[in-house]
């Protein structure tokens, strides 16, 4: 009786210590995502899911935003106390986050593994001043993509190996009345055109910044936008391009009515997807072209990261909760909307089944992914070269004029 | 001196608001004032004082020049649009037809959507590719092309201001048919069986009982139409070629874009200072209006 009585009380103890120290461990960790290309949001919501299953004590609150807010929703949210101990942050950005201290280095927490697991390449996506600032989650560069159907009729054997290949397809596309304008680019006011930008300057040899100053005035620079503004003007480009972001031109692609288009890797399954789309099945991908005695491939690096905020009080769940969205078997499992960073996946069955092309496309395009420029001023730059590029393809003033002031305003 | 403990009771009674007045308002105008002068990043440095150099700065630039004329079109003309619009609905919505009441609630809609809504629905309609606008204008042949309405210079603020006028006319109606509602109908019939034509009753009869809240509509509207912000940063984010770059997104993408949080703040502070230039003249004509009536 008294030893029971004693064993309830002890047992009624050692819950209430249980109790309280689950109350304890409990953290909430606020996660900043995009709703735009590359994983789904479903997808994301999945792989968070499998996360606190594993880590109960953990709870994680996720938020959406589409690209074009993610770095002023970071930035604002940091600049009020914090709010976010994870974000998603794009190739361009750890410059000016780790000059103004939004993101915290990670350089000691990344194990040896992830070192050598992971794509030498795709280092440079969470880098700045020998630092890492987090873990690449998306590795990504824009390709080409084709209808295959389209090229048939038009008597085209094989897809453009350099850009002027490509418009001399698609002229011969457009003279035999196939389609009226038979290439798609998303050429928005938006960040969007500048990757579309960086593809052209990187097929010819092209550099943003030279010395810490303005490059692309003259030289690469200036030919990308010069290759755009007669693709524009002679009519093998969709003129709504200049509106475009990715998913436009993805539906302007699924519909059939682009035979060409530049996009991120997330469009081919889905372009492919008979539930999505009218070209599924139809769909070719090539690296994107180069430049005949300059380049083979031309690419622009459009990965993302995932990093600790400077803010957060949790960052050590912070970098778990990374560690796991970045592992070979999440990432692995997800392989159909966004490629893996890890290099032994690419020899993976399960990885590569059903997306051969696109494995074969990314393993020349993501060797050659060239960078935009590494500077705090990015914005700045992004912003002054979107209004030139806008500026010259609707023919208010040259190529070259555009470029000399954006190269004024670029802040740099 | 009996009033003066009434007087402190007062004000005593106020303070708690007071207090919260000054900390929701007048703190961070201060805070706003003093960042204006400095050459304070949004996050690391705190800045140095600079003096006048932000606004000599943003005064100076093409940015700001061009901003203010795109922000003034727009708001003259979306304003002047919505006050004809307005009044039209109201004068029609006044009169007694059967499905009034229904057409009344449908009014309000769009003036009860959320912004982004609404610019988002626009987005659809004027989509290049696929949008209701292109597919409609060609089967009445109107085009015989697809034009891409926000992706054309010209075209795209007068799109904006559009979709603005779709979704602010009906408050202008609501205020204009409170106002129609007060005018007495004897005095309607005294005017039709003195002969009065429509445009003669609705000058001398109806306009004087419309005046008034009428200008109030217009204070609210303009001012609110000169701060434009979330319906173009959704529908083009300034573009194209920076054409739809209003005031507020030059100042947006100052402070938050490119984490200039000082020159940010002296360039809303021009801003508001333009707007409440506008406040104060419209207040003057109020009076004005008042007194003549």
């Amino acid at each position: 009786m008294l030893k029971s009585t004693r064993n309830a009380l002890l047992g009624a103890a050692l819950v209430g210590i249980s109790f309280s120290g689950q109350a304890y461990a409990e953290t909430t960790l606020n996660a900043l995502f995009m709703a735009q290309a590359a994983y789904s949001e479903a997808d994301v919501r999945a792989m968070t899911e499998a996360f606190t299953k594993a880590n109960p004590d953990v709870k994680v609150n996720l938020e959406f935003v589409p690209y074009e807010g993610l770095h002023d929703k970071t930035v604002l949210a940091q600049g009020s106390g914090g709010g976010y101990d994870v974000v998603l942050f794009d190739v361009i950005w750890p410059a000016e986050y780790a000059t103004n201290k939004v993101l915290v280095d990670v350089t000691d927490r990344i194990t040896d593994d992830m070192q050598k697991g992971v794509l030498p390449g795709a280092w440079t996506t969470v880098e700045y001043d020998g630092k890492r600032y987090g873990m690449p989650w998306i590795l990504d560069t824009k390709y080409l993509f084709y209808n295959k159907e389209i090229l048939e009729k038009a008597g085209i054997t094989a897809p453009p190996k350099t850009w002027d290949e490509l418009a001399e397809q698609a002229k011969t596309i457009k003279d035999k009345g196939l389609l009226a304008t038979p290439i798609a680019w998303s050429w928005s006011q938006a960040e969007a055109a500048i990757c579309d930008y960086t593809t052209l300057v990187s097929a010819y040899g092209g550099k943003f910044i030279d010395g810490g100053k303005p490059a692309f005035t003259t030289g690469g620079g200036l030919d990308a936008l010069n290759y755009m503004v007669s693709s524009y003007t002679s009519g093998i480009t969709n003129p709504n391009s200049k509106e475009f972001l990715e998913e436009d031109v993805r539906k302007v692609f699924q519909n059939g009515e682009a035979a060409f288009a530049l996009n991120w890797t997330y469009m081919y399954n889905l372009a492919n997807d008979p539930k999505e789309s009218k070209v599924a099945g139809k769909v070719g991908v090539v690296p994107a072209p180069g430049v005949a005695g300059k380049s083979e491939v031309s690419a622009v690096n459009g990965s993302m990261g995932l990093g600790i905020t400077s803010t957060s009080q949790h960052p050590d769940e912070a970098w778990k909760y990374i560690v796991h969205m970045t592992s070979q078997p999440t990432q692995n499992a997800y392989a159909k909307l966004s490629l893996p960073i890890w290099a032994s996946s690419y020899e993976d069955a399960n990885v590569t089944k059903g997306q051969e092309e696109l494995i074969a496309a990314a393993k020349r395009g993501l060797a050659a992914m060239y960078p935009r420029p590494t500077t705090p001023k990015y914005q700045e730059l992004s912003t002054a070269l979107q209004q030139a590029i806008q500026e010259a393809l609707l023919g208010q003033t040259s190529a070259e004029d555009a470029l000399k002031t954006a190269a004024e305003n670029s802040g740099l | 001196m009996p009033g003066t403990w009434i007087t402190t009771r007062a004000w005593l009674l106020m303070l708690p608001l007071l207090m919260v007045m000054i900390a929701v308002i007048g703190w961070p105008l201060v805070d706003t004032v003093r960042l204006s002068f400095t050459d304070a990043k949004l996050v690391g440095t705190a800045g140095g004082f600079v003096g006048l150099d932000n606004y000599a700065k943003m005064l100076g630039g093409s940015n700001f020049r061009r901003a203010l004329i795109t922000t003034t079109w727009f708001a003259v003309v979306s304003v002047a649009a919505e006050m004809v619009l307005g009044v039209l609905a109201a004068l029609l919505l006044n009169q007694q037809f059967r499905g009034r009441t229904a057409l009344r609630a449908l009014m309000i809609l769009p003036w009860a959507l959320p912004t982004v809504v609404n610019a988002t629905l626009w987005r659809l309609i004027y989509n290049p590719e696929y949008g209701a606008l292109n597919a409609a204008l060609t089967q009445i042949g109107l085009i015989d092309s697809y034009r891409s309405w926000l992706g054309e210079p010209g075209l795209a603020l007068t799109a904006l201001i559009v979709a603005d006028c779709w979704k602010n006319f009906p408050l202008v109606a609501l205020i204009a048919l409170a106002a129609l509602q007060a005018v007495p109908r004897d005095i309607t019939a005294a005017a039709l069986v003195d002969g009065a034509g429509p445009v003669n009753r609705f000058r001398y009869v109806i306009m004087p009982y419309l005046a008034g809240p009428l200008l109030v509509a217009l204070v609210l509207r303009t001012i609110e139409a000169f701060k434009v912000f979330d319906i173009i940063w959704v529908m083009t984010r300034g573009g194209p070629a920076n054409s739809t770059r209003t005031l507020s997104i030059l100042v947006y993408q100052e402070a938050f874009s490119f984490q200039r949080a000082g020159s940010g703040a002296s360039l809303a502070l021009i801003v508001t200072l333009l707007v409440t230039l506008l406040a104060v003249a419209y207040a003057a004509l109020l009076r004005k209006a008042a007194g003549a009536s």
